[in-house]
């Protein structure tokens, strides 16, 4: 059992502040100890990592804006083997080219956490309006199988949480985790209150106390999960995206691959329960559930409540962590309610993971749009009243 | 040095070579390269189908180690014998196997 | 790997229980891994605080074979990493070991630019013309006219001039041998791991397989004697006139050796004249 560590004070801003996304987003790496950033600027991620230029020299760390999305991505992985906590930050051309080394942390297991920001896509789209259309592209974005975590914030005060968690997830998995903002929450400013150093708990990296001699790199602990060691520390590891044996050895047949990638799926997806969270609104009585996630989600809590003054029984289940996906959750309600609203910024993306889960039973509807503009409550009322005939 | 000269006595070190038989895969740069020229191609086979080098004239190879400093494989090298260690160039080793012309392998 | 009396002086540094290794007969990698094998006894350096990255291809492969921290990545991203690996920990010294088509062509973009930062660290470049691992396809090192599998009627493009293009980046060590010169290698790698700053030393090497096989140079001995009679050594030579001529002379030699703040200096230089004592250092441990 690990035991949680507390936030070292000097990184963390204490007090309420009046803050964007994106600034609460950099405020949260670093209270959960971010200590080197790569990145390259995209709208409208990048306030996140000028504020972290502006602030880690004072903190202690290294911010480097490197000559592409390609090199911040694997920047941040060889710092981590060198002992750093790392982020960095992109939207949705980013985060495209940024998918080979996210598939090569998850292959390697390198914590990490990776922001995106998401505006209107497809390609360059609307680097200054908002959209949710990289939600399956988190899920499937690098090739080959592995499972990832992603969490999605709907307010600055989330935004500042959620780093945190995401840092944590990431250490007590060995993993790299996606905090999925859009522009609407990162770029909105509201109060966000940063608590005291002590009382924020961070998951420390789980590194090995066996000696060189007995310590294998990918040798998983009983959770499934490997300890680590950082370079320099006389263990001379290998490490390697090639399919590799607990040695970090290549060893590429099918028998390999069967042990290692099983055991990268397994370790987060036998961990579903533990990992997933959502919140509901008003679903005890519901009979139609709207799915909402980010800044839509905001919108259709509003909707909500317009839905219930006019009577109709409808309730909100919003994705705080959207992968793994809450499929538990939605065949729980799916037995009883009739209809699935599913409101997101894009042509349908979530919205699969509801259909699939939920059954032929029960209706699932898309209220889904290209992105460039929030949803109006009352679009999402009128869906509701569709969905209540 | 060619052939037949005798070392000379008054040198201090003598050289040595070793040679991983079935590691090597016969590409020559230690026989080429080697200034003394004291290596040269096995007749027999190894493992794998290559002939690997053997030390042709023991008493002319200085240990320089630069066939060791050639080798892709790591499968030769040379090392440096002072004089008083006349039985590890006289391959008396129990383990060893000297690479040279005379072993029957 | 062996059962001789005498260890191999080169055993400590590989990881004996992956050998053999998976290169060609007469392929030069091997040679220049010997090399930095020396190079790393006469430097005196801690192993446990030397890190090898490497990218994609035949010349990747070192990272696996070496017994050091040694981290085989994406390709073309081996610098990058470096980098990172580097500033987290300054302590490491921090090689890159990597081949001419990884390091040079996806690449590319990342040597110039650490090359321009001085970023702290050494890049092996085993130049043999070809993308060896994949099958023999046309390099951007490869000689105008040469045969490839993707240009089968003969290279049109002309060929980078690597320790040009690494001196006019700002690399302070710049170098090219060929992997017939292994003493001089060895001692290359020497300064080039002793020195602060962006080091490059380019050794060429013969893909016997493949890009000799294609254009008729013979076996790797062939090459590795053709290296010897058609170099020159020329210290100091002007890196624009270093082009690889392969009908004529092939210059080699140490030709860059300056000093210039590193990346991590001039970070820490600034960030200190501006912030003075409210700068907090690079954190880590």
């Amino acid at each position: 059992m690990t035991t949680l560590t507390a936030a070292t004070p000097k990184s963390v801003l204490t007090g309420a502040h009046f803050l964007d996304g994106d600034q609460a987003a950099c405020e949260g790496a670093l209270a959960a100890g971010a200590n080197f950033v790569a990145g390259y600027p995209i709208t409208p991620s990048t306030e996140i990592v000028e504020r972290f230029a502006s602030r880690i020299p004072t903190v202690g760390g290294v911010f480097l804006q490197m000559e592409d999305e390609l090199a911040s991505s694997i920047a941040i992985v060889g710092a981590a083997w060198g002992g750093a906590k790392v982020f960095t930050v992109t939207s949705g051309p980013g985060f495209s080219l940024m998918m080979e080394h996210l598939g090569y942390a998850a292959m390697t297991e390198t914590p990490l956490v990776l922001v995106d920001v998401q505006r209107g896509g497809p390609s360059t789209g609307l680097p200054t309006l908002p959209g949710q259309g990289d939600m399956m592209q988190a899920r499937w974005g690098s090739h080959g199988d592995y499972e990832i975590i992603a969490l999605c914030p709907n307010s600055p005060q989330e935004c500042f949480d959620l780093m945190i968690d995401a840092f944590n997830l990431s250490e007590e998995y060995r993993t790299p985790v996606l905090v999925m903002m859009d522009e609407s929450v990162g770029h909105m400013t509201e109060k966000v209150v940063i608590p005291e150093a002590e009382s924020i708990k961070i998951f420390p990296r789980r590194y090995t106390s066996l000696p060189p001699s007995e310590y294998l790199p990918f040798r998983p602990g009983a959770d499934g999960i490997p300890e680590m060691v950082k370079a320099g520390d006389g263990y001379r590891i290998h490490v390697t995206g090639l399919t590799h044996d607990e040695k970090g050895y290549p060893a590429m047949n099918w028998q390999t691959q069967k042990t290692l990638v099983s055991r990268l799926v397994k370790k987060i997806r036998d961990n579903g329960d533990r990992i997933c969270r959502w919140e509901e609104h008003q679903t005890e009585d519901a009979d139609i559930v709207l799915v909402a996630y980010g800044i839509t989600s905001r919108v259709a809590q509003h909707a909500v409540k317009m839905a219930r003054a006019e009577g109709l029984r409808v309730g909100l289940l919003r994705l705080i962590v959207a992968w793994p996906f809450p499929e538990k959750r939605i065949r729980e309600l799916a037995a009883r309610i009739h209809s699935f609203p599913v409101v997101e910024m894009n042509y349908g993306q979530m919205f699969y993971e509801v259909e699939r889960l939920a059954g032929s039973t029960v209706r699932t509807e898309l209220l889904g749009h290209g992105g460039g503009m929030v949803h109006q409550p009352e679009e999402i009322l009128q869906a509701i009243r569709e969905a209540a005939k | 040095m060619p052939e037949g000269t005798p070392a000379p006595k008054t040198r201090k070190f003598r050289g040595q070579v070793f040679i991983d038989w079935d590691c090597c895969k016969g590409c020559g740069f230690c026989i080429e390269f080697c200034p003394p020229k004291v290596l040269q191609f096995s007749e027999k086979f190894n493992e794998h189908g290559y002939h690997p080098p053997l030390l042709a004239n023991e008493e002319a190879c200085t240990g320089c180690d630069l066939c060791g400093l050639y080798c892709p494989d790591f499968a030769i090298y040379g090392i440096r014998v002072p004089k008083e260690s006349q039985e590890l160039a006289s391959g008396k080793q129990p383990s060893a196997i000297p690479a040279s012309a005379n072993e029957k392998l | 790997m062996s059962t001789l009396p005498i260890v191999n002086p080169v055993e400590p540094f590989l990881r004996t229980d992956r050998m053999p290794h998976i290169w060609c007969p007469g392929c030069g990698i091997g040679t220049t891994v010997n090399c930095f094998a020396r190079a790393l006894v006469e430097s005196k350096l801690p192993l446990e605080k030397v890190a090898v990255v490497s990218g994609i291809g035949c010349t990747g492969r070192v990272a696996g074979y070496v017994n050091l921290d040694s981290f085989h990545t994406t390709h073309g991203r081996a610098i990058p990493f470096a980098t990172g690996l580097k500033l987290a920990n300054p302590d490491l010294s921090v090689v890159v070991y990597s081949g001419d088509g990884d390091l040079i062509s996806i690449g590319g973009n990342h040597f110039i630019h650490a090359a321009r930062r001085n970023v702290d660290i050494t890049v092996i470049c085993v130049n043999n013309f070809i993308y060896g691992m994949t099958g023999g396809q046309v390099a951007p090192t490869t000689p105008l006219g040469a045969t490839a599998s993707t240009s089968p009627y003969g290279c049109y493009e002309h060929a980078f001039n690597l320790p040009f293009l690494a001196e006019s980046s700002g690399a302070v060590y710049v170098a090219r041998w060929t992997a017939f010169h292994v003493r001089h290698i060895a001692h290359s790698m020497v300064e080039a791991i002793n020195k602060k700053g962006f080091s490059f030393i380019e050794i060429l090497a013969p893909c016997p397989t493949l890009y000799q096989r294609r254009n008729k140079m013979g076996d790797g001995l062939d090459t590795m004697k053709f290296y010897k009679e058609r170099s020159i050594i020329k210290n100091g030579a002007r890196t624009h006139d270093v082009d690889i001529d392969l009908q004529g002379q092939i210059t080699v030699g140490k030709f860059v050796d300056i000093e210039r703040p590193t990346l991590q200096q001039s970070m820490e230089q600034q960030l200190r004249h501006t912030l003075r004592d409210q700068y907090a250092g690079m954190g880590g441990d």
